[in-house]
């Protein structure tokens, strides 16, 4: 989390969402890893007579707001704000009012709605409003400008080194075979480095190959010596070299460090054998990740607290100190914002749930009454239902009871603290989007009124209450089901 | 020939009937079937006369949670008529010049829309929400208020929405979420 800590620049506020993988599918099953600003995630690819399909739902889900219903014949899915229709069987959609032709018919099948991987470059842009660069040979889609740059350089020095620079953290899977190491990209939206092979004029380490395949890019490097990997620059640099015979290739290290993010490894099973990873600072023994929202950012500013304090910059400032806390008792934090950016309640919640976090805190401020509130959800009416509704806004209502018994204990931390403050439920956005135990806590004037809100003393005794009401609760908070 | 002012008129009726066409298409969309079309047209409020007695569910900004408050209002009204004479007469205690909640002197409820089943659909005006004051406690008190007070008063009303001008608003001042239905049950339960 230091590496996180230290990168709080506006580009690399979603870092990591580009680190994350929300679906673990295993190594050999066909997929489609999809690359956003949002989050980083894989699907299953189904075959269905001899074609690919993926399900629609399950692909626009982490993006943003999204729900289907069968009715009669048709298939309806809403996304954010765009209606589209399918009918089984029917090579032809209507999205947000056109008809596009589809390559292969859609399908309903048990209750999922299947369009063919080959559709989507011609429906995504309709639904997201933006191009999309799908690389269908390999089934890798990207979402925006999330592409990851590299660049090689060879070092010949004794032994020669391979400097490999990426422009944002990466954390492949790492394992070697004689002559070769093999740099597996599953959930890093890495693009070629020019181009598919560079050759070296080496003895040592002669070539760089690029492939990529079934949703992950790999980078091998071919050597006439055991190679070594090690990872540096906060996950961005990752330097191969050759290694003594002796010292090659050790055992596997229990779960690997996750050099680039907050994420523990794929937790379907232990690493190849033969895995190099580099060690990076800390304890990976078991650190729940926190996501911390500073709410509002950007034009959208909040509650006016004074003439010149916007919130946006308050929750900022009190989330920085809040984020301190946190890793002082052991939590690895990420911070939705770390900069004065805008991002939507489905991308906040798109983002805490993909990071299968912990446990997710929103800050807000205002400028009546005195001290703190602490909220949880109140789920709509909606949010309970069954049926076809799908549940994004009642997708709290699982973890609501644990919420609620945090929310409670970080009432009870602040009131020893002399800070007045009182819990109750609200029907804020996007607590009740999100899979985990979620509160928001809104923080008001305090002894000197509204002078305290942007002040460093006040907002960090509100942040030490919060963190140290959380930290009993780490065991209760797992990787979210 | 026929009179420009009938032309305009009758223009006039027929955006007027489009625009109820597609809110009652919308509502039957999502809270079943209307009970009639009768319900929807606003009615002016009566004449002062006899008056019954209600139970008013009023926020306390200081307090933080709302306090039970008896009031008169208008009888005889029909079943919605009674809803927004119970809001209006919450409206008025907040817009005293010292409420312990306020609300802006423009703020208003345009209707109330009582739908079957259970379900109650208040139109705010663009100065009830406009002006409202921004914070998560200060946005659900009024909520909580709102749908508390229709709840109490109106019987069968188990859930409400809160539209403004007509239209969906994704929150009334930056926080409290108005896209979907509060469940009265819920806020009853979070408010005492
Ligand atoms: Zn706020």
């Amino acid at each position: 989390m230091r590496v996180l800590a230290a990168l709080s620049r506006p580009a690399l506020v979603f870092l990591l969402a580009l680190t994350l993988l929300s679906a673990a599918t295993s190594a050999d099953e066909k997929r489609v890893s999809v690359y956003s600003s949002v989050a980083t995630y894989a699907l299953p690819v189904i075959d269905r007579a001899g074609h690919e399909y993926v399900g629609l739902l399950e692909l626009l889900e982490p993006l943003g707001r999204v729900s289907a219903e069968k009715s009669g014949s048709r298939w309806k899915l809403r996304y954010n704000a765009i209606d589209s229709e399918f009918v089984p069987g029917r090579a032809r959609a209507r999205i947000g009012g056109r008809d596009y032709d589809l390559p292969l018919p859609f399908l309903f099948d048990n209750s999922r709605g299947l369009v063919p991987v080959s559709s989507l470059s011609t429906l995504l842009p309709r639904f997201l409003g933006a191009p999309v660069n799908f690389r269908e040979s390999a089934r890798r889609l990207f979402i925006g400008d999330v592409a990851i740059q590299s660049s090689i350089l060879l070092d010949p020095g004794a032994p020669p080194r391979l400097v490999l620079n990426f422009t944002a953290p990466v954390n492949p899977t790492i394992s070697t075979e004689p002559g070769k190491l093999r740099m597996l990209f599953r959930r890093d939206p890495v693009v070629p480095p020019g181009g598919q092979s560079i050759s070296f004029d080496n003895k040592v380490i002669t070539q760089v190959g690029y492939s990529e395949s079934n949703g992950a890019a790999e980078l091998d490097v071919s050597a006439n010596a055991a190679l070594m990997a090690t990872f540096s620059n906060g996950g961005r640099t990752i330097t191969v070299a050759a290694v003594q015979p002796s010292a090659a290739v050790g055992t596997a290290p229990s779960p690997p460090t996750f050099p680039g993010g907050p994420v523990p490894q794929n937790p379907t099973g232990p690493p190849p054998a033969g895995q190099i990873t580099a060690a990076s600072s800390g304890d990976t023994s078991h650190r729940v990740l926190a996501v911390v929202d500073p709410a509002h950012g950007g034009d959208e500013r909040g509650s006016a607290l004074t003439a010149t304090l916007a919130e946006k910059d308050v929750t900022l400032g009190f989330a920085r100190l809040l984020r301190h806390e946190l890793e002082q008792r052991g939590f690895s934090v990420v911070l939705l914002r770390d900069a004065d950016l805008n991002l939507t309640l489905d991308q906040r919640a798109g983002a805490a749930n993909a990071a299968r976090a912990g446990i997710y805190i929103s800050l807000h401020a205002a400028s009546q009454g005195t001290g703190a509130r602490v909220y949880t959800a109140l789920l709509p009416v909606e949010g309970r239902s069954n049926g076809t509704f799908h549940a994004w806004n009642g997708a709290q209502a699982r973890a609501l009871p644990v919420s609620r018994t945090v929310a409670a204990a970080v009432v009870s931390e602040m009131q020893k603290r002399q800070l007045p403050a009182r819990g109750s439920s609200a029907s804020l956005r996007p607590l009740n989007n999100v899979l985990m135990p979620a509160l928001a806590v809104e923080l008001a004037p305090g002894p000197n009124g509204i002078s305290d809100l942007p002040s460093a003393n006040y907002q960090q005794q509100a942040a030490a209450a919060i963190a140290d009401a959380v930290a009993p609760f780490r065991d209760r908070m797992g990787v979210q089901p | 020939m026929i009179p420009r002012s009938l032309v305009i008129a009758v223009a006039a009726m027929l955006v007027v009937v489009v625009a109820m066409g597609t809110y009652v298409r919308r509502m039957r969309r999502q809270a079943g079937t209307l009970q009639s079309a009768a319900d929807l047209q606003p009615v002016a409020p009566p004449p002062s006369g006899p008056t019954e007695t209600v139970t008013l569910y009023i926020a306390d900004d200081a307090a933080g949670t709302l306090r039970a408050q008896s009031a008169q209002i208008p009888l005889p009204g029909g079943r919605q008529q009674r809803a927004e004479e119970l809001l209006r007469a919450l409206l008025r205690i907040y817009q005293q010049p010292d409420a312990g909640h306020p609300l802006a002197p423009a703020a208003d409820i345009r209707s109330i829309y009582l739908v079957a089943p259970g379900a109650a659909v208040i139109d705010l005006n663009t100065a009830f929400a406009d002006q409202h004051r921004s914070g998560v406690l200060d946005e659900q008190l009024t909520v909580n208020s709102l749908v508390e007070t229709l709840a109490v008063n109106v019987p069968g009303v188990t859930r409400v929405r809160i539209l403004v001008e007509g239209n969906e608003r994704e929150t009334l001042a930056g926080h409290a979420d108005l896209t979907d239905f509060f469940d009265a049950s819920t806020i009853a339960q979070a408010t005492h």
